[in-house]
């Protein structure tokens, strides 16, 4: 049993805590998350040049190895100082690429931007409920179909769509130039795009791709799951830094203990769900990964909102502005609950185990 | 990162599930699955026959005749205990008294009360609490005045777990009236047998007899019978809190509560389906599950801590509040799950009310009313959260 990070993992995260620090201040994420194209595009290369991506891949690509721990490492860092760059597709990308065994040079070397489109709207975490469907067209595919809410398809050079296929699931790379991409910002920064594929040329990556979708998702989750916590620690600790401040009533606020027992709750919360996510990312790749994501997800997302809820609140009138950071870590903290599985979707899977 | 334990962990473990598989009798194992009270004949058996394997002063070391186990050790050790429904061993002079007296304890002190602890000659009990003195416990007023070689005692001590059984009890007494109420307090050891001590019965909600009232009057005992300097009480008082508290979660306990609570709603039918098929219920249950799997990471990332500083941090004041909050939601779901077969009262069950056997029925409703001590005793919550505010938010 051992809790603490290998000497390479505290490097990564020690070396991007710095980074994000120095280069990305919350008052510049503002600046740039909710225009076009919805990140920063510079920040994005540096990230790439300081080997991010590298973190995530597996060893025989050249990475770091892309377990479990690896992904919450860096997703922390990103929550930390709520990143909005693409990175979170360009890990799923990497799992099914590597679930291909096809090649990922591209994407490691930022050369390639990728983007993985599974949601639909009438299946926004099902993929027994997909509808997208490939065809088979000369020597490649042609898909029909909408992907909704593709989290960095307003960046993506390249798309993985999940779409029907011979019975089961593919997963199929398609060109942005071969899709019609509207892109958008989001409630909580950063961008995505509803991709319209009408008859789009496709290559086909992986067929019979159920599991494969299934451990990008687990993969998604962790990272999702860890940059929440990065997210919540932050956010506790500008409210308490808050009360520390704030006076009324001739005192500071936080003499007042209707406000640090809640702070306490917010605190215990957050220490429950670090744990969750330790968990999830230790069982990532195992036979019961699923399981675990979506506990971590469900607890994720209550302690998610408390934290949001809670620090809204307990500031008062400040942290409704667009000015104070708290707002943009609330929004993000609430937003996220609805990528991969919700809280309530993710309790209905652990309810399954019950009757199995 | 590592959530497996070491292959000497490992190996302890299987040490310990077969030494309990073979020397924990069925039948007491039966009395605690069915959550009845035990009898102090009972707690005496399986005391014994731990401290024949050297096993029952967990956290002692091994200078005092405890097993010198590790912070992990003693993690599994209680893990494995739950897993096989042994009674919890009593804390007062094993976990609390014995801890006090290697540190705080004169030689003769040592030499004289550990052995006793071990060998059961010696059942002890804690007089901390007062009416007037629960979570304030610094305001307490019970006093004890020197006269010659002895203190003369005078006041009432509340709250007193198993008092009923105990041959002797350690108090905290104010000695100095005059000074500032932490540093006025000693630790006070008082053989239960001194003339002018009353023991009278609390009876709990749930009608249990486990908590009594301790009166003194003009109660003398030896000036040698003082714990560590006279008005250093507090300090005593404070170690105890903060020491060893890893087990404060009670995460093994909500292992078996958890399976009760499926247990039950398997059973249970509810509009021609067992209950767990019911979506709501089970995303009752689901959730509480969650947290507790969240709880058990938890506590081992405390446990680590405490193993690599070689003392549990305030965190543990999270694992109190959160912890007793995931046992308490399973025991109201337990409660639940039954539905009206919850209500007869323990001892009015009989053949005709049987549901599924008393083990699943007969104190369910009781365990509900009397777990909701937890979050009460030890610190309550509330107080946990003000620790909290102090040493973690630092406000």
């Amino acid at each position: 049993m051992d809790f603490n990070l290998t000497e390479d993992r505290q490097m990564l995260a020690d070396t991007l805590n710095r980074f994000l620090g120095e280069q990305y201040p919350v008052e510049h994420r503002i600046k740039v998350a909710y225009d076009a194209p919805y990140h920063d595009p510079t920040l994005w290369d540096q990230l790439v040049e300081l080997g991010a991506l590298y973190a995530l891949a597996p060893e025989d690509a050249g990475g770091m190895g892309g377990t479990g721990f690896d992904i919450s490492v860096l997703f922390e860092a990103l929550g930390k100082t709520l990143t909005p760059e693409p990175v979170l597709g360009a890990l799923m990308a990497l799992r099914l690429l590597t679930a291909a065994g096809a090649d990922q040079e591209a994407l490691l070397t930022g050369a390639t931007k990728y983007a993985v489109g599974i949601t639909e709207i009438d299946a926004p975490y099902e993929l027994g409920q997909i509808a997208t469907v490939a065809t088979a067209k000369g020597d490649g595919f042609a898909l029909s179909g909408r992907k909704s809410t593709v989290y960095g398809g307003q960046a993506a050079d390249v798309v993985l769509v999940a779409a029907k296929h011979g019975g089961g699931l593919g997963v199929f790379a398609v060109s942005a130039s071969d899709a019609n991409i509207t892109s958008y910002g989001m409630m909580d920064g950063g961008g995505a795009a509803e991709v319209l594929l009408d008859d789009a040329p496709a290559t086909l990556l992986l067929a019979d791709a159920g599991a494969a979708l299934e451990d990008a998702i687990n993969a998604g989750i962790v990272a999702i799951c860890a940059e929440a916590v990065g997210a919540m620690e932050v956010t506790h600790a500008t409210t308490v830094e808050y009360f520390k401040q704030r006076k009324q009533f001739g005192v500071p606020i936080g003499k007042f203990q209707v406000l640090q027992h809640r702070a306490v709750d917010m605190l215990t919360e957050i220490e429950q769900a670090r744990s969750i996510v330790i968990k999830a990312a230790a069982e990532l790749g195992g036979d019961e990964a699923s399981k675990y994501a979506s506990m971590a997800k469900n607890l994720i997302g209550r302690a998610a909102r408390l934290v949001a809820e809670e620090s809204i609140q307990m500031h008062g009138g400040i942290a409704m502005t667009w000015e104070y950071a708290v707002s943009h870590y609330a929004k993000r903290l609430i937003m996220l609950d609805a990528q991969l599985g919700d809280t309530d979707y993710h309790l209905t899977q652990v309810i399954k185990s019950y009757t199995a | 990162m590592d959530l497996s334990y070491s292959a000497e962990d490992l190996a302890f473990r299987d040490e310990v599930r077969a030494y309990l598989a073979e020397n924990l009798p069925e039948r007491i194992s039966d009395l605690v699955r069915a959550g009845g009270e035990l009898t102090k004949e009972v707690i005496e058996e399986w005391h014994a026959i731990l401290n024949k394997r050297g096993w029952l002063a967990t956290i002692w070391p091994k200078e005092f005749g405890g097993p010198g186990w590790s912070p992990v050790q003693k993690h599994i050790f209680e893990e494995e205990c739950c897993r096989a429904y042994a009674p919890r061993i009593v804390p007062f002079g094993l976990s609390m008294l014995g801890p006090v007296l290697q540190v705080f304890g004169s030689k003769e002190q040592q030499d004289h009360y550990l052995p006793r602890i071990l060998d059961g000659t010696d059942w002890w009990c804690q007089g901390y609490s007062e009416p007037g003195a629960g979570s304030d416990l610094a305001s307490l007023k019970t006093k004890a005045e020197r006269d010659g070689d002895e203190w003369v005692i005078n006041g009432q001590k509340t709250w007193t777990t198993l008092g009923q059984h105990a041959d002797w009890i350690f108090c905290l007494c104010r000695t100095d009236p005059d000074a500032k109420q932490q540093e006025g307090i000693s630790f006070i050891l008082v053989d239960m047998a001194t003339p002018g001590i009353e023991v009278r019965p609390i009876k709990l909600i749930e009608g249990g007899y486990e908590v009594n009232e301790i009166f003194f009057t003009d109660v003398r005992v030896p000036i040698g019978n003082l714990v560590g300097k006279e008005n250093k009480g507090w300090t005593i008082a404070k170690f105890l809190l903060t020491h060893e508290r890893t087990g404060i979660a009670g995460v093994g306990f909500s292992m078996q509560a958890l399976e009760e609570v499926k247990a039950i709603a398997r059973k249970t039918m509810r509009g021609g389906k067992p209950l767990i098929e019911d979506p709501l219920f089970a995303a009752r249950i689901a959730q509480a599950e969650i947290d507790l799997e969240a709880m058990k990471i938890t506590n081992l990332r405390m446990l680590f801590k405490a193993q690599e500083q070689g003392a549990p941090g305030p965190e543990t004041s999270l694992l109190k509040i959160k912890g007793t909050v995931i046992n308490q939601e399973l025991k109201d779901l337990a409660r639940r799950a039954l539905g009206p077969a919850a209500a007869p009262f323990p001892g009015h069950v009989t053949e005709g009310n049987l549901m599924f056997g008393p083990a699943d029925t007969e104190h369910n409703a009781a365990r509900y009313f009397n777990n909701r001590k937890t979050s009460i005793f030890g610190g309550s919550n509330e107080i946990q959260r003000n620790i909290v505010t102090k040493t973690m938010l630092e406000l």
